[in-house]
């Protein structure tokens, strides 16, 4: 079966007009999927009898709901979802007092290979489906809830360009989930040319992760380095004159003695002059065997307040869910460890 | 660099296409621009189809540019780019990338055709004195293996994941690195492959003693 949860109106129209429907059907669909939430095709009630039956041979709406979850004492959950022919991803569901963010995933595994992902670890299985993707929201008991989507899973967004785009616009349409674009953050590692073209066919904010302004310690890093230099991602954010409400944000990730002295902020002062943008620290979650340690606190308050007192706006993200393996992919890497195949530790 | 479909991309005539082992092939064409080895180079067949990043595995002054690829049956470019013929066109974009930094006396480890950029090296007279450690699951899977034997002698360690017994070392390139007396932790060491490959055995390394600034990945995307 088909699913239809994850098509774009376009896909709809196309998918009903085969059956020989009219084509307004795509549209009562499109409503009863993103709009109504529905879970069956029964549940379109203006939908005829034999629009129902036709399509049921062959369609299914295609929701499907975590398999496990974890939750943190500070309200934090973790999601864990099936995919792919018995492979997991993660998705974060983070309330806060004045929002509620979901993290999801855009791929099983990942290509990247950064030293400080738990992800890497598990290789790349494949890139989610556009229905795969939204399906982390959808299928969520606080579905309603979520307030904001941060697509900072598992996995590089736009190595999944076309499917992460298609997601941005059945979540951002009027005939889609119609949320504003301006809480949904899509980040990257810093791939070019999809960065470019993300920022010519979306309004949604973007993040780059950054985690050192150094050529050589982003590539001990990160290997995306080697392609593609954070100094070209920045020059390209600059020739590309960013102005109204999107918001351009870099992750910074504070590792001990690594990435968090003088000579950094610095750095990161020169790379980032005249661009409009803020950085987010982030407490690095520790992961089996790494070399990698965070930074104590008080010294991220203190790279704080020496990047702000430069003048750029920054902040340090909560740490939450450090009680359920809160770094990414440690909970789908237990998953697979319990069932005694995937990862190495 | 811009967005790919205005990328600045020659349109390049295929020189030759061969096979060079079941699903592996070496495309050749036209070097328009000077380049570094371990540099990439995006190639597409068409502006419909994303373009991939490919490592050149040819000589800085080689007057034609090869790419070593795989055909990935469930991928969109691979097949099409195994069915161009000599006289084809081939979209191909400058090269770029910084993977170029290289010591003498480095350690080379690669999967498959994560060989690509440290040929290139090899070929160009960089790297002197450099060791490769390359892994494959068959024999036919080791490129270039006769010019390396030639080459680099005893530095040259073949890992033969479903080989029988025999010269090589049977098992991936992460078993032979656990298990290596010769390991010289002060070196530099250089990984290309897949991002499980690359994680896996940059992670060995970190816990035999290597400095995690002594490792230099480059990776499949």
């Amino acid at each position: 079966m088909v699913p239809l949860f994850g098509k774009t109106i376009e896909e709809l129209r196309s998918v009903v007009l085969n059956e020989g429907l009219p084509a307004y059907t795509a549209n009562q669909i499109s409503e009863w999927l993103y709009r109504h939430g529905a879970e069956s095709l029964e549940e379109m009630t203006n939908l005829s009898k034999k629009a129902r039956e036709l399509l049921s041979a062959k369609y299914t709406v295609g929701l499907s709901g975590p398999s496990r979850a974890s939750i943190s004492s500070d309200g934090t959950k973790k999601y864990l979802f099936e995919v792919l022919q018995n492979r997991y991803i993660e998705a974060a569901y983070i309330p806060e007092a004045d929002r509620a963010t979901l993290c999801v995933s855009s791929q099983s595994g990942c290509k990247m290979g950064c030293l400080f992902c738990m992800t890497g670890k598990q290789g790349f299985q494949g890139n989610l489906t556009t229905g795969e993707i939204l399906n982390q929201l959808r299928s969520i008991p606080e579905f309603r809830q979520v307030t904001n989507i941060v697509y900072m899973g598992m996995g590089e967004p736009f190595d999944n360009f076309d499917n992460v785009l298609k997601s941005l616009e059945i979540l951002t349409a009027k005939w889609g989930m119609q949320w504003s674009s301006k809480r949904i953050t899509v980040s990257t590692v810093g791939i070019i040319p999809a960065m470019i073209k993300f920022l010519e066919q979306s309004t949604c904010h973007l993040a780059i992760s950054l985690h050192t302004p150094f050529d050589d310690e982003r590539k001990t890093l990160m290997p995306i380095q080697n392609v593609f230099p954070i100094s070209e991602v920045v020059a390209e954010l600059k020739r590309q004159n960013i102005k109204g409400q999107r918001r351009v944000s870099f992750e910074y990730i504070m590792f001990d003695g690594l990435n968090d002295t003088p000579r950094h902020v610095k750095e990161l002062v020169r790379l980032l002059n005249g661009l409009s943008c803020r950085i987010n620290l982030i407490r690095f979650h520790p992961i089996p065997n790494s070399p990698l340690r965070s930074t104590p606190g008080e010294r991220i308050v203190q790279f704080r307040d020496a990047l702000t007192a430069k003048g750029i706006f920054t902040t340090i993200r909560a740490s939450r869910g450090q009680d359920i393996q809160a770094a990414c992919g440690l909970l789908s890497t237990k998953a697979y460890q319990e069932r005694g195949d995937g990862t190495r530790d | 660099m811009k967005n790919w479909k205005d990328l600045d991309f020659d349109l390049q005539r295929v020189i030759s296409n061969t096979a060079i082992a079941p699903g592996s092939y070496i495309i050749k064409f036209k070097r328009n621009y000077p380049f570094f080895a371990g540099q990439v180079v995006a190639l597409g067949v068409s502006r419909d189809i994303e373009p991939r990043y490919y490592s050149i595995a040819s000589a800085e002054t080689d007057e034609l540019i090869s790419i070593l690829y795989s055909e990935r049956l469930d991928g969109k470019l691979t097949p099409m780019l195994s069915l161009l013929k000599a006289g084809d066109s081939i979209m191909v974009s400058k090269p770029f990338g910084n993977y170029t930094q290289v010591k003498n006396n480095a350690v080379f480890i690669a999967a498959g055709t994560g060989i690509a950029p440290f040929m290139s090296m090899l070929l160009s007279g960089k790297a002197k004195n450099a060791t490769l450690i390359h892994g494959a699951s068959y024999p036919e899977y080791f490129y270039y293996s006769e010019y390396l034997s030639n080459t680099l002698g005893e530095r040259y360690i073949r890992c033969c994941s479903r080989c029988s017994p025999g010269y090589l070392f049977v098992g991936r390139v992460t078993h032979f690195v656990k298990q290596w007396n010769g390991l010289d932790t002060s070196k530099s060491f250089y990984l290309c492959g897949s991002a499980e490959m690359v994680v896996e055995t940059r992670y060995i390394l970190i816990s035999m003693g290597v400095p995690v600034t002594n490792i230099n990945a480059e990776i499949f995307f």
